[in-house]
């Protein structure tokens, strides 16, 4: 089943040029909707605002914000590592990478092999599958063990809210992809009816944009460049300088959970 | 002065939450960030402050006294077991000193729930609990009655 292109075996009953076009109206929705909330949310505004409050008592020349912003792309965005709880850093890091793959892997078997007539090659069949089942193990975990409102707040695992739009959907989406894959390949009656909910799970992810939290995908990598270049222009966000002492003592961070 | 957060900082792992000792710091159903939900009540104690890995959290004084750019900010660093402090005065004048938060290693000290339980008894003692071993001395000094009963 893994080595499968689900999109391929679908064209014999929807058209190569439909799924195309729901892949790319899906893009243009990601686009549209962080367009808006960014207009919106005047995030854009704040940040360049924040910007000159922050400019520091060193200018940074071209080379410095290159490494910086290298940095910033290794560290904080490919490797998740503003996250202080190594937890929730994994947990994202398996869902950030099982997204990645599944999105890709998706757009290359819907616009270069379309139909079984070009023969797909193993790689991309198995990482949307395996994606997918990374977004699975990563939101699941995230959603029952780790998600703040369980973990600190004390909250029941099944509560929802608005904060939830985002994973929940994720996770439906990725979920059913799954299941919409097995059943089409053991030649269920369900599959038309797996197909329609993965389809409506993935309007839900991608066109509710500007009320979930999808483009933190765009915005994070950005904050955590502004934190960097405040850090090495001397202004810090007013933060103090480290202490000058040296680190002898550990450290002694519990997990907050003594709700 | 209550506290307030950087959206664009917090990532909502809870410390604040789990630290606040007047439980008014808590996770925005929205966006999943941090918030301070009744900044009245809110006694300017810094505990959320200093426990902000990501420094997300600041404190804004009232626009009736304390306008035009001050601010106090900390940096807790638990593995030095420093507290740094840094204060902006509004007339552009800073400030900056560093405390200690402890000068034992972490673990060193035994917390209560690992002592033995008190008997009965020691309640009509008037030496507090672990007293006088936890002192490091033999004995405190205590007053007596004509009759001998302490």
């Amino acid at each position: 089943m893994i080595d499968i292109n689900p999109f391929a075996v679908l064209s014999d009953t929807v058209s190569p040029a439909l799924m195309q076009t729901f892949v790319a109206l899906m893009a243009a929705l990601v686009a549209a909707g962080t367009v808006f909330d960014l207009l919106h949310k005047k995030s854009a505004r704040y940040f360049f605002q924040n910007a000159r409050r922050n400019r520091g008592d060193r200018v940074l020349d071209t080379g410095e914000k290159a490494a910086l912003a290298a940095k910033t792309v290794v560290v904080d965005w490919l490797a998740a590592g503003e996250f202080c709880n190594a937890r929730r850093r994994l947990a994202h890091l398996l869902t950030m990478y099982g997204f990645l793959a599944y999105a890709i892997s998706t757009v290359v078997m819907v616009f270069a092999y379309p139909t079984p007539d070009t023969q797909t090659p193993a790689l991309w069949p198995m990482a949307w599958h395996l994606g997918a089942f990374l977004i699975c193990a990563g939101g699941i975990w995230f959603w029952f063990f780790i998600r703040v409102d369980v973990s600190a707040e004390g909250h029941s695992p099944f509560r929802v809210v608005r904060a939830d739009l985002f994973v929940l959907s994720l996770l439906a989406n990725a979920a059913l992809a799954l299941i919409w894959s097995w059943l089409q390949w053991s030649g269920s009656e369900w599959t038309n009816v797996a197909l329609g909910l993965y389809l409506f799970s993935a309007m839900v992810l991608f066109g509710s944009v500007p009320w979930s939290k999808f483009s933190h995908m765009f915005y994070k990598p950005a904050a955590a460049y502004r934190k960097r270049v405040e850090d090495a222009n001397g202004s810090r966000a007013n933060l103090p300088a480290p202490a000058d002492a040296a680190s002898t003592l550990g450290s002694a961070r519990t997990p907050p959970s003594h709700y | 002065m209550p506290t307030f957060v950087y959206m664009t900082r917090c990532d909502g792992c809870g410390y604040c939450v789990d630290i606040c000792p007047s439980d008014i710091m808590h996770i925005d159903e929205t966006y999943r960030r941090a918030f301070n939900i009744e900044p009245n009540f809110c006694w300017e104690c810094y505990s959320c402050v200093k426990a902000c890995p990501q420094n997300a959290i600041d404190v804004r004084g009232y626009a009736d006294f304390a306008p035009l750019g001050h601010s106090v900010r900390t940096l807790r660093e638990e593995d030095k077991g420093t507290i740094s402090w840094k204060l902006k005065f509004r007339d552009g004048r800073e400030k900056s000193f560093v405390s200690p938060i402890r000068t034992t290693p972490w673990g060193s000290i035994k917390p209560p729930g690992e002592y033995e339980r008190p008997s009965p008894d020691a309640l009509k003692s008037q030496e507090l609990a672990h007293e006088p071993d936890a002192l490091h001395v033999d004995k405190l000094p205590a007053m007596t009655s004509k009759r001998g009963a302490v």
